[in-house]
């Protein structure tokens, strides 16, 4: 809930709230307040055009249209609101009975729901008002009824997505009835989506019903709404042009307000972050003193909570990389050590502030903007290995196209010498056949090909540092073990350091030169590889002795550590 | 006495040219009070096996049986075994619903058990589930989004028992889950085991984890079951060259990796 106060009291927020209050007042009194003016009849002073006393002019018979624009509010927006009631309730109802039906019922309704689809929405509305007759009811129930199909299509869209979940799954395995699981699973999950398309659909409503008053077709003399004094006021637009334009306003208004609370109910906005001020020159980094290849002193790295709080989720990390070195960042979830891994990278984006005393790789400060040349150096000098080797490699480019790219872009090699440097690369990582693997797309590869596909995107490069994001959380062990390979062959081949992200300190044991045990954004010890027995963080030791491992005792319990510890209650 | 026979199950995927065969004639049984481990790669068919089981897929031959009863028949005796079959899903967050307290996620598991219980009966019996999970049962009208991943997994566990299943399925429960967390509710499901002499048919790749709480070990790939026994026999000295392959890619703490002629 604290979410929707904060999207309330944006500028939008105040603006749509303070629409809405007033259109409800308008609605609610303006009959009662303004009944007399809107209806009595002054001959003497028909047909005047704007004044002072008259906003709206007067209309034949000399009643004030200021006055009938805001006693017509309750019944424009009574009928918008009952016509998109009749649409929502009906699309929901033929939606979720779609999905819910069996195959064959279920592909009947979906067949019919889009066959009336097809069909123009304004000429189903003027067939039903045919049926219904020109009546505010009838211009009701058949703008409602045109927008039924609309509503059944994304209804039934929505439900299929929550109908494949694992709740659902899950309910149907405990015998829970369509009915039930409809009621209880769908419908809340399907609500909010459905919410804002009410919103938008109201102003839609409104402008048709407006269109069919217009037309003659919707509410009849002596009712009337906006649409009729809009129709009545264009017959005198070069005399009386307020006339007209008054309750267009209206119309216009209250549509944008209803697309605005759309809008507002759907909003998730990016929480950017604005850096602070550079640090003034004197405190800026001094380029790579000695080596390393990536120094970093005192980070932190802060992201907006939900409450709209900043939250650091990286509390001063020191990690410094000599050159070919081989580092492990060992933690859970929510340790920050992918968060460390990105600020290292420079791949963070506004979303997250980013604050360090020194953040250097090969003396090109990542806390600024890096100059082109700099861009240059970064894109052939680091590589990146993401978890999931699909979604960071491009599914539309074929697997060449990707790897020649930084080299062709940044060293500007050409594109033959590229190819033939792809090839090779592809053949140290042991991709058999690289010249027909270089033609193909992304998905026709495995999982783990795919992964040391983005390894040798790296070696296409020259690079310093492979920084390798829980490269292999996503593959079995056997082909963990290629990527593995791969990896540490790109190492030996290029010299580059390597800095390995992972949750399995079994992994990252085997793998590295040394260790760096990471916990709620803060490094808890660092140690030799090869001295995992001598760890001294209880934490450290926790979390080795929490994975069963092949030798573990399988007639105790394995111990408990960490959050889980203080999870845990005891019957 | 429970005991899940799959007898000559095989699942297939698409027609025609893109026929796929998921399980090729698998055979396995879960004793009662006894925990079967089910290793293999992705892809090997282990998760789609459970899926059998459960009734969420339909095999094309063979057929799942508990105690006897046929549970790929669409008898109304076949639909009430069939309820004595629960599974535990892989991702909690997936496998609760958002907008529901996690108590009435719980009691959903009732259902299964036949029984209608009253308001009371059944908040007491939720409660009581809770605490057998080691959830807070005073949180039960909070949302899913408030629990941690492994509270999660405890309450989707929970939610199974209120069915009071027969045979728990767990497919790959541990494996979206931290390693601190993984052992807890590898905790959970050893103490499940011994008080309420569970029988599990507990799938994994993870053959460490498997190990650690399956009484009897079959190793899947490719569809097939490649190889069976007791799970110190097999794992100790595995027959198949396949098994030989997944026991030796497991990284060993503080060991270098065994990275040499693959």
């Amino acid at each position: 809930m604290t979410g929707l106060r904060r999207t309330l009291l944006t500028p939008q927020g105040v603006a749509v709230l303070a629409g809405l209050v007033l259109v409800a007042l308008a609605a609610a009194l303006g009959p009662v307040l303004l009944e007399h003016a809107a209806t009595t009849r002054n001959i003497a002073d028909r047909q005047l055009p704007a004044s002072w006393a008259h906003p709206f002019g007067t209309d034949e018979l000399g009643r004030d249209l200021l006055a009938r624009t805001v006693v017509a509010t309750r019944l424009s927006v009574l009928l918008t609101l009952g016509a998109a009631g009749i649409s929502v309730a009906g699309g929901v109802v033929l939606g979720v009975v779609a999905a819910v039906l069996p195959r064959a019922a279920r592909r009947l309704v979906t067949a019919f729901i889009d066959i009336m689809l097809s069909f123009p929405w304004l000429l189903l509305a003027l067939f039903f008002s045919v049926i219904w007759g020109a009546t505010a009811r009838g211009a009701m129930l058949a703008i409602g009824f045109a927008g039924i199909p609309v509503f059944a299509r994304l209804v039934s869209t929505l439900t299929a997505a929550v109908a494949t979940t694992d709740y659902v799954h899950a309910a149907r395995l405990l015998g829970s009835s369509s009915g039930r699981t409809a009621v209880r699973h769908v419908l809340p999950n399907i609500l909010p989506p459905l919410v804002v398309n009410t919103a938008a659909h109201a102003s839609v409503t409104l402008l048709s019903f407006a269109a069919l008053s217009f037309l003659g077709l919707g509410v009849q003399p002596p009712e009337y709404d906006w649409g009729r004094l809009l129709n009545e006021g264009s017959k005198r637009i070069y005399t009386a042009p307020m006339a007209a334009i008054g309750p267009g306003i209206a119309i216009v208004l209250t549509g944008v307000l209803f697309s605005l609370l759309g809008e507002l109910l759907s909003q998730s906005r990016p929480r950017t972050v604005h850096a602070v001020t550079a640090q003034d020159g004197s405190s800026r980094p001094v380029p790579a003193e000695g080596d390393a290849v990536v120094e970093v002193t005192d980070l932190r790295v802060s992201f907006r909570g939900d409450d709209g709080t900043l939250v650091q989720r990286v509390r001063g990390v020191d990690l410094t990389i000599a050159p070919g070195e081989v580092v492990g960042i060992v933690g859970e979830s929510g340790s920050g050590k992918s968060v460390t891994a990105m600020a290292v990278a420079g791949l963070l984006g506004p979303e997250a502030l980013v604050e360090s005393e020194r953040l250097v790789f090969r003396g090109i400060d990542m806390t600024r903007r890096p100059s082109a040349a700099e861009r240059r150096r970064l894109g052939l000098e680091e590589a990146m290995i993401f978890q999931d080797p699909l979604s960071s490699l491009n599914p539309a480019l074929t697997v060449g196209r990707q790897l020649t790219e930084a080299s062709e872009t940044h060293a500007g090699t050409s594109h033959a010498a590229a190819s033939a440097r792809a090839a090779e690369a592809l053949s140290l990582v042991r991709i058999p056949d690289p010249p027909r693997r270089l033609r193909q797309l992304p998905h026709e590869l495995s999982g783990g090909m795919r992964q040391r596909a983005m390894i040798a995107t790296g070696l296409m490069g020259t690079p310093r540092l492979i920084i390798a994001d829980e490269p292999t959380t996503a593959l079995d062990v056997t082909v963990q073990r290629q990527v593995m390979r791969a990896l540490r062959d790109a190492r030996e081949q290029t010299g580059a350091a390597i800095l390995l992200i992972s949750h399995d300190i079994a992994l990252v044991s085997g793998f590295c030169d040394r260790i760096v045990v990471m916990r709620d954004g803060v490094v808890v010890e660092r140690l030799a590889a090869d001295r995992l027995g001598e760890a001294e963080h209880p934490y450290t030791r926790g979390l080795i002795a929490c994975v069963p491992d092949m030798r573990t005792d399988r007639s105790r319990a394995l111990p408990v550590i960490g959050v889980a510890a203080q999870e845990e209650v005891l019957p | 006495m429970s005991e899940l026979e799959f007898d000559h199950v095989t699942v297939r995927f698409g027609h025609g040219r893109s026929l796929q065969t998921a399980v090729d004639d698998a055979s396995l049984v879960v004793r009662s009070g006894t925990t079967l481990g089910l290793v293999g790669e992705s892809g090997s068919g282990k998760s789609t096996i459970a899926r059998v089981a459960v009734g969420l897929e339909r095999a094309d031959a063979g057929s799942v049986r508990l105690d006897g009863v046929d549970l790929t028949a669409r008898s109304r005796e076949a639909r009430l075994a069939r309820r004595l079959v629960q599974m535990v899903f892989q991702d909690p967050l997936a496998a609760l619903d958002p907008r529901m307290p996690v108590g009435a996620s719980v009691a959903e598991g009732l259902l299964a058990s036949g029984r209608s219980p009253n308001r009371a009966d059944r908040e007491a019996r939720v409660r009581e589930l809770l605490e057998l999970v080691h959830v807070d049962p005073a949180r039960a009208g909070d949302r899913p989004a408030r629990f941690s991943g492994g509270q999660r997994q405890r309450l989707t566990i929970a939610r199974a028992l209120a069915a009071e299943p027969a045979v728990l399925v767990a497919d790959e429960i541990t494996s979206a889950l931290d390693v601190s967390v993984q052992g807890v509710v590898l905790n959970l499901l050893r103490e499940l085991q011994a008080e309420l002499r569970l029988t599990m048919l507990f799938i994994s790749h993870n053959l460490a984890v498997v190990r650690y709480v399956s009484d009897e070990v079959s190793v899947m790939r490719q569809g097939r079951i490649v190889e069976h026994g007791p799970t110190d026999a097999v794992l100790e000295d595995p027959a198949d060259p396949y098994t030989r392959e997944l026991l030796r890619s497991i990284p060993v703490m503080g060991r270098p990796l065994d990275l040499e002629d693959l």
